[in-house]
């Protein structure tokens, strides 16, 4: 691995029980920054579990324990001293199925930016709401039409949408899970390039179901099977010379 | 192809006959139901339209200041003018319309029966009012005897024998003349929604019970709406399922089936006989029916919040939105078309509730306005219920009327409902 690339989080022995069923076995892995790692591997192996450790989503779901340590930057985000309203602010989200708010597209960017205080005018706030919307590759589609419901948008406009609203917050990670599965492939082609332009300026981890989407976008790889860790590495080895038979096999779609 | 789908036996025809005799079960208790209701609407609508009429007479009375003031003393002495006899004017006024000798004092008798008892009342008023007009001659309209106004309606039946009716042939020409004449017509009845309770039909109206009713809905909608809502968002947002909890669900889901007179004893003992609030106030009345409704409310609000998607929540969480912030800046707002629906459809029951009612003092008979909450007051379904226990005919087309403005009310705030489901949801 280059040794210049900086870790950004890094999961230590992150256990998730879902009331008595144990869903990740101990997983170790550490994300790269400004990389996009990519989280692969068959339905129910825990990929989405962990994505929600990283800003403690599991804190929503209700009988949901972690265990473990979570670090962002050297600091353990399961710590008791840290709030997770900051932690979310500093790790955004993007969903699987497009959710954006039932308000206009202007004030789901700023709905962010507004909670947290990030604009000190009215002006600033506009700022942020184009430079997020220019981002995410959506400004020029519907600059005539910031204040229409931003649930009449399209899909895939919708889901670029979120990344915006998660871009406004400035934050320094952003999880996706699985953001394309409900898109049809020309709107997913639109936000693979986004996150390789992202990319530059984000760290970005991407729970994905699609083996040619892992090897399109990400940097790293890391392969998960019934709860535990598998194999972690750059994607074109894992692509190319898996180390581990079961990921040959899945990647080359003989189980999963 | 086709051949061998027609062989084979996929039991269309048994299926096609489930669904038909499916479909006809529910058509038949569909019309079953709308039959029952076109009923309902019939009787009352029949019986009761007729009480937004009034018969009246509309004649010149002379305001002979001899018969008001024989003495000539009310420059000295205005109580005069307030003690005088107001019904000989009118006796007089009508028997010379109808011809008949100021000195047949038999026939006077019938003719003042004509009258109202509240048109002397209506007479004074006006008198003490404008002391000027004694000596002129008045072209005015009063409320005829209510006998007067059912036959004049045609409810009664004229072929029983005289001495068994309230109305004597003789008056009874009288009334074929003066309705010639068009003295004796008929005036929509604003009084219905003006008078208060009276032992005289046609002078009795829904007055005291609509207040009585707007405070109480008014008192309701302060207090259970809130309490309620609040209730409901910490129920389901904030409080975490245990024991506790599933307790607490369980027990407001029968409180909203207790009887409404156990709700009424209990607004006795609590409210009147612990805190000495005021017997037969609409204060009471409205705390009482705010027990009933909060249940109703709390119940609407859970199921609205807990139909917004949990995307919106996930959403907002995700941007780091504190709790409080996702519940009450998406998914309140979300929620508001059920809550308003469900509160309206809670305070459109509490409006037609009468048994609690009953125990805490309000069917009463009230003659005068309350001007506050804790003034003794009715409320539209208990004079309903008043009003049917009264045997006189124009009683019982007032207590079908009453239940024609009673039902419009509800009609109205079921259509609110609709409308303001409506206007929240087109927001997006």
């Amino acid at each position: 691995m280059n040794p210049e690339l900086s870790i950004k989080m890094r999961g230590l022995d992150v256990k998730v029980f879902y009331d008595s069923n144990q869903a990740l076995h101990g997983i170790t892995l550490s994300i790269l920054e400004n990389n996009v790692t990519a989280l692969i591997g068959p339905s129910g192996c825990g990929k989405s579990t962990f994505l929600r450790c990283l800003n403690r989503m599991n804190d929503t779901i209700e009988g949901a324990r972690v265990t473990g340590h979570v670090f962002l930057d050297e600091e353990d985000i399961y710590d008791s001293s840290l709030d997770v309203v900051e932690l979310r602010s500093r790790v955004g989200m993007v969903f699987q199925k497009p959710n954006p708010f039932p308000k206009s597209i202007y004030e789901n960017v700023a709905y962010g930016p507004r909670i947290h205080g990030l604009a000190r005018s009215r002006l600033e706030l506009d700022e942020i709401v184009e430079k997020s919307l220019l981002k995410a590759g959506l400004f020029n589609e519907i600059k005539d039409r910031l204040h229409d419901a931003g649930t009449g948008l399209s899909g895939g406009q919708q889901q670029r949408l979120c990344i915006a609203r998660a871009i406004a917050v400035s934050p320094e990670v952003i999880l996706m899970d699985e953001p394309c599965s409900a898109l049809d492939p020309i709107a997913t082609a639109r936000i693979e390039e986004l996150i390789d332009d992202l990319r530059k300026n984000y760290t970005i981890v991407i729970v994905t179901h699609s083996m040619q989407q892992a090897a399109r976008v990400s940097q790293f790889t890391a392969m998960f099977h019934l709860g535990t860790l598998i194999e972690f590495g750059a994607t074109e080895t894992i692509f190319t010379s898996p180390k581990e038979q079961r990921t040959q096999d899945y990647i080359t779609g003989r189980f999963g | 192809m086709s051949k061998l789908l027609k062989h084979r036996d996929i039991r269309l025809k048994q299926r096609y006959r489930a669904e038909a005799f499916f479909r006809s079960c529910g058509l038949f208790a569909i019309s079953l139901g709308v039959f029952f209701l076109l009923v309902l609407l019939y009787s009352v609508f029949s019986q009761g339209v007729s009480a937004f009429w009034q018969t009246s007479l509309t004649l010149s009375v002379k305001l002979d200041a001899k018969i008001i003031d024989p003495e000539g003393r009310r420059a000295n002495d205005p109580q005069i003018i307030c003690i005088a006899d107001y019904p000989r004017l009118l006796r007089n006024a009508l028997a010379e319309e109808l011809g008949v000798s100021l000195d047949d004092l038999v026939s006077l008798r019938e003719v003042s029966r004509m009258f109202s008892f509240g048109a002397g009342s209506q007479l004074r008023d006006l008198v003490v009012k404008n002391p000027q007009l004694i000596g002129t001659s008045q072209k005015l309209t009063f409320l005829a005897a209510s006998h007067v106004d059912s036959v004049f309606k045609g409810q009664v039946n004229l072929s029983v024998s005289e001495t068994k009716r309230k109305l004597s042939n003789k008056q009874l020409e009288w009334m074929k003349k003066l309705a010639y004449e068009g003295i004796l017509h008929k005036t929509f009845n604003f009084g219905f929604f003006i008078f208060s309770a009276s032992s005289r039909p046609e002078m009795s109206g829904l007055g005291v019970a609509l207040i009585g009713s707007f405070y109480m809905m008014f008192i309701v909608l302060l207090c259970s709406l809130p309490i309620g809502v609040a209730a409901a968002v910490y129920l389901e947002e904030y409080a975490g399922r245990n024991r506790f909890t599933d307790l607490i669900e369980v027990n407001i889901n029968n409180l909203a089936a207790v009887p409404s007179i156990i709700f009424g004893l209990l607004g006795l003992v609590v409210f009147i006989h612990f805190l000495g609030l005021p017997r037969s106030s609409s204060l009471v009345g409205g705390l009482v029916l705010t027990l009933m409704t909060f249940p109703t409310i709390i119940i609407a609000t859970r199921s609205a919040l807990r139909a917004v998607s949990p995307s919106i929540r996930l959403a907002a969480l995700g941007l780091g939105a504190s709790k409080t912030q996702t519940v009450f800046q998406h998914v309140i707002p979300l929620a508001i078309p059920g809550i308003l629906t469900g509160t309206i459809l809670g305070l459109a029951h509490a409006l037609g509730e009468t048994a609690p009612l009953l125990l805490i003092g309000m069917v009463a008979f009230v003659a005068n306005y309350p001007v506050s909450p804790m003034d003794p007051a009715t409320a539209v379904p208990v004079q309903i219920y008043m009003w049917a226990n009264e045997a006189e005919r124009a009683f019982v087309e007032r207590t079908f009327c009453a239940i024609i403005v009673l039902l419009m009310f509800l009609a109205l705030m079921n259509i609110a409902a609709v409308l303001l489901r409506n206007r929240f949801e087109r927001r997006f």
